[in-house]
């Protein structure tokens, strides 16, 4: 993919970045409006995208860390399950942090929606994480010219038949 | 505003099941008509999209409001939120397989150098 | 926190675990891999067998997700369960069980059969995920819930099919399967719609409470039979099973077997518990019947001709799916009936629940036969192989026992099961037994003719270094085969404490309902 021309660089210098804004926003308010980790986090891994569309493959391929999007893909999958065995002793997925109708709250760092707005930002990074992937892998699978490490010469993924 | 949208949905009647109705016709039709894979995965995306609709349109009630407990307003009734969070997951899942379904795709036509369903035929008896 | 309580949530909970962990575990190196591998299926086989033990005491488990306690199924005044939760019967429990077993045998067997290759996060993780989804499907009690895990499953697998993807075979067999499925499953969740949109509930105990017979509930139920039955390999659906079972990589075949298993549950349970109303007035019975001896007749019909090891026991799986189905369309149809019928249906049934044990054992153990020989010799061609009996004894020896249980031979607990269903399917119509019978004896013909063609005859110099496969891959295998042999041994003892327990927790669907939804509605 070739890069496009100044004005749509300069465009997305300027406002892909309000698009993880957004999309930030729209996972932490995953818990009393529409939206939430997953729709949040389609949003902000369209940054890439439009990255990819304005920059043009070979830029694009030099800025992107595979490790660091898997990284938030496990953190976000085990944050998940972690605030899943909060509710323990009561049942799985239990929303015990929430705070009950006229108590208080346990901490000022506990949000009040309890262990759901915790999910959604989980979910939010998981998701971030595994379409980041999902587009870099595709894009760099249908590249026409192959750099050699194609199919063929794959590493370790040889065929049974000898 | 709200009453105006109200009403225009009460005079359509049954006429959205008739659209989600057509919709998976058209879907089905394409999948078994089609040669192409990309125009395959395309109406499987369709058909995704017409179930969507479909539980969306039974969440629909007449007069419920949205079912957040504090946004909810003079409204008396919420409606259920079982559709909508089933039209998420939907929706989740139809992006996964949607994105399978492509790489698939791209993989094919690396090995088979052709999209066309006739030509792609090594599997057979 | 008393674990025992917990372990319908343990049951999905572990194998997530497992496949979240992979990233992280597969960077420590193989032995950690391998030992991680193994303990994470043995645990989900643990926890299934308890599963298995307090409900075959006669419980029936139900678990709600994210309630206040685990078991409160009707929260504050509601008249409908509005969480999803689990509810495991002993039906739900032998299914889980025989999914526990193949997902552990396969591990054992997968470590060194994968050994030569890379993508072992992606394998790991996927093979985690398609056990939960699988498990998933037969614990959960809720319709829409129900989707999801097939969804995970399904998609879990058409990753895991196309595993070897240098192979244009392997791709073309995931994208067929990938297509039908993935038209079935949005089907399927038109169905559910409908159902939801008639009855405003998505729980099949308040669905089975509210059930009548009506025109749009014979429509649904239409829909939802066609497509699981298309899920587990019936004949007319029959054409992405042997596809799928063949090219994929031999420890995951043996798990693929029982997912579509679990697509029988579905099936099942939809027929029997939720609307046992419409099923048991004869027409469902007789499509599962015609279905069942259609799918038994041309799946080994089509089998004996083939020539591939591994696409002649995947047409085998479609005759043997078909021995279940006519005998759980035999139960629909004879449990109403008068004088000795019922209790011909009730035979009938346990003969069938005995045959999805052997069948996911015996079918799996004969898929892991098949990758051995597939290792070991680098072909899948019967014409090809020949004399390998020399060079590995202890494959040949577990072949037998498959092979003999598959064909029914008198010792072998698939004779006492197709016993059953000969037994008891005569009372519907006199020609089901001969059908099935004559299924039997083809099938046995084709193992005679692939055990033949692989083991025996003269050495060939080709294989003259062919030795037997690795310790990892012999375990596996030999799991499936003492399973095999103790069901053989002692059939009485597992009819009278499962099948027989599983057959009547699937009549007396008002003890479903009433385990939900106490003793409202």
């Amino acid at each position: 993919m070739k890069p496009l021309s100044v004005i749509v660089t300069s465009v997305c210098d300027v406002f892909a970045w309000f698009m993880i804004v957004f999309g930030v926003y729209v996972i932490n308010n995953g818990h009393n409006t529409p939206g939430g980790g997953f729709q949040g986090g389609a949003i902000v891994a369209t940054f890439l995208s439009f990255l990819l569309v304005a920059y043009g493959g070979r830029r694009f391929l030099s800025w992107v860390r595979e490790g660091l999007y898997g990284f938030l893909e496990f953190v976000g999958l085990m944050a998940f399950f972690i605030f899943g065995c909060v509710g323990f002793p009561n049942s799985f997925f239990y929303n015990s942090l929430a705070i009950p109708e006229g108590g208080a709250p346990l901490s000022n760092w506990i949000p009040w929606s309890g262990t759901i707005s915790l999910m959604n930002i989980a979910v939010g990074c998981e998701v971030v994480g595994a379409l980041s992937l999902v587009i870099v892998y595709m894009y760099s699978s249908i590249r026409l010219v192959d750099t050699g490490a194609g199919m063929g010469g794959e590493r370790g993924h040889d065929r049974f038949d000898r | 505003m709200t009453d105006s949208i109200v009403k225009t949905l009460d005079s359509v009647g049954n006429a959205p099941y008739f659209v989600v109705a057509l919709l998976v016709l058209m879907a089905l039709t394409a999948i078994l008509t089609q040669k192409n894979l990309i125009k395959i995965c395309i109406a499987v995306a369709i058909l995704g999209s017409s179930v969507n609709l479909f539980l969306v349109l039974l969440g629909y009630r007449d007069g419920g409001s949205i079912p957040i407990y504090y946004l909810k307003g003079a409204e008396k009734g919420m409606v259920l939120p079982t559709p909508q969070c089933l039209t998420l997951t939907a929706i989740v899942i139809a992006l996964a397989t949607t994105a399978l379904m492509l790489s698939l795709i791209i993989l094919i036509h690396k090995h088979y150098g052709t999209l066309n369903i006739d030509e792609i035929r090594r599997l057979r008896g | 926190m008393k674990l025992h309580e917990h372990l319908p949530a343990f049951l999905v909970m572990v194998p997530l675990l497992g496949a979240f962990l992979t990233p992280l575990v597969a960077s420590f190196g193989r032995v950690v891999r391998n030992v991680f591998f193994v303990f994470f299926s043995l645990l989900t086989l643990v926890i299934a067998v308890s599963i298995g033990m307090s409900v075959f005491g006669g419980q029936i488990l139900v678990y709600v997700m994210g309630g206040e306690n685990f078991a409160l199924t009707l929260p504050s005044g509601m008249t409908y369960p509005v969480r999803i939760l689990f509810e495991i019967d002993a039906f739900g429990a032998l299914l889980i069980l025989c999914i526990a077993l193949a997902a552990f045998a396969g591990s054992v067997f997968s470590i060194n059969y994968m050994d030569r290759f890379s993508g072992w996060k992606r394998f790991l993780s996927l093979y985690f995920l398609m056990t939960a989804g699988a498990l998933g499907m037969c614990a959960t009690g809720d319709l829409f819930n129900f989707f999801v895990f097939v969804e995970v499953s399904s998609i879990a697998s058409f990753g895991l099919i196309a595993f070897w993807r240098d192979k244009p075979e392997t791709i073309e067999a995931s994208y067929k399967y990938m297509l039908v499925s993935q038209v079935a499953a949005l089907l399927l969740l038109i169905a559910i719609g409908t159902l939801y949109g008639r009855y405003n509930a998505l729980n099949m105990s308040a669905l089975a409470a509210m059930a009548r017979t009506g025109t749009l509930d014979r429509v649904v139920l239409a829909l939802i039979i066609s497509i699981l039955a298309f899920k587990c390999g019936a004949f007319p659906m029959h054409a992405w099973m042997p596809d799928a079972y063949a090219e994929t990589p031999s420890g995951v075949t043996c798990l693929l077997v029982t997912v579509s298993q679990a697509s029988f549950y579905g099936l099942i349970r939809v027929c029997y518990s939720i609307f046992p109303g419409v099923a048991r007035e004869g027409t469902v019975g007789w499509i599962l019947i015609v279905l069942g001896c259609m799918s038994m007749f041309f799946g080994v019909m089509m089998a004996v001709v083939q020539h591939e090891i591994k696409r002649l026991m995947g047409y085998h799986s479609i005759s043997q799916v078909g021995y279940m189905l006519l005998a759980m369309g035999v139960g629909l149809l004879a449990l109403d009936g008068r004088g000795n019928a019922a209790a011909y249906g009730l035979t009938a049934m346990k003969g069938g629940l005995f045959h999805v044990m052997n069948y996911s054992i015996y079918k799996a153990l004969l898929f892991l036969c098949a990758g051995s020989l597939y290792y070991a010799t680098g072909t899948r061609d019967l014409d090809k192989m020949g004399g390998l009996a020399r060079n590995m004894p202890w494959t040949t020896g577990m072949f037998v026992v498959a092979a003999a249980a598959i064909s029914g031979l008198p010792p072998f607990n698939g004779f006492v099961s197709k016993l059953l269903i000969y037994e008891s399917s005569f009372v519907v119509h006199p020609l089901l037994p001969a059908i099935a019978m004559i299924t039997s004896v083809l099938t046995l013909a084709s193992f005679v003719k692939v055990f033949q063609s692989a083991f025996l005859g003269p050495a060939k110099t080709k294989f003259i270094a062919v030795r037997e496969v690795p310790a990892g891959m012999l375990t596996g295998m030999m799991v499936l085969t003492v399973v095999t042999l103790l069901l053989s041994l002692f059939p009485g003892w597992f009819m009278n404490n499962v099948f027989t327990k599983a057959a009547e927790a699937l009549v007396d669907h008002e003890g479903y309902i009433r385990a939900v939804m106490g003793g409202g509605m």
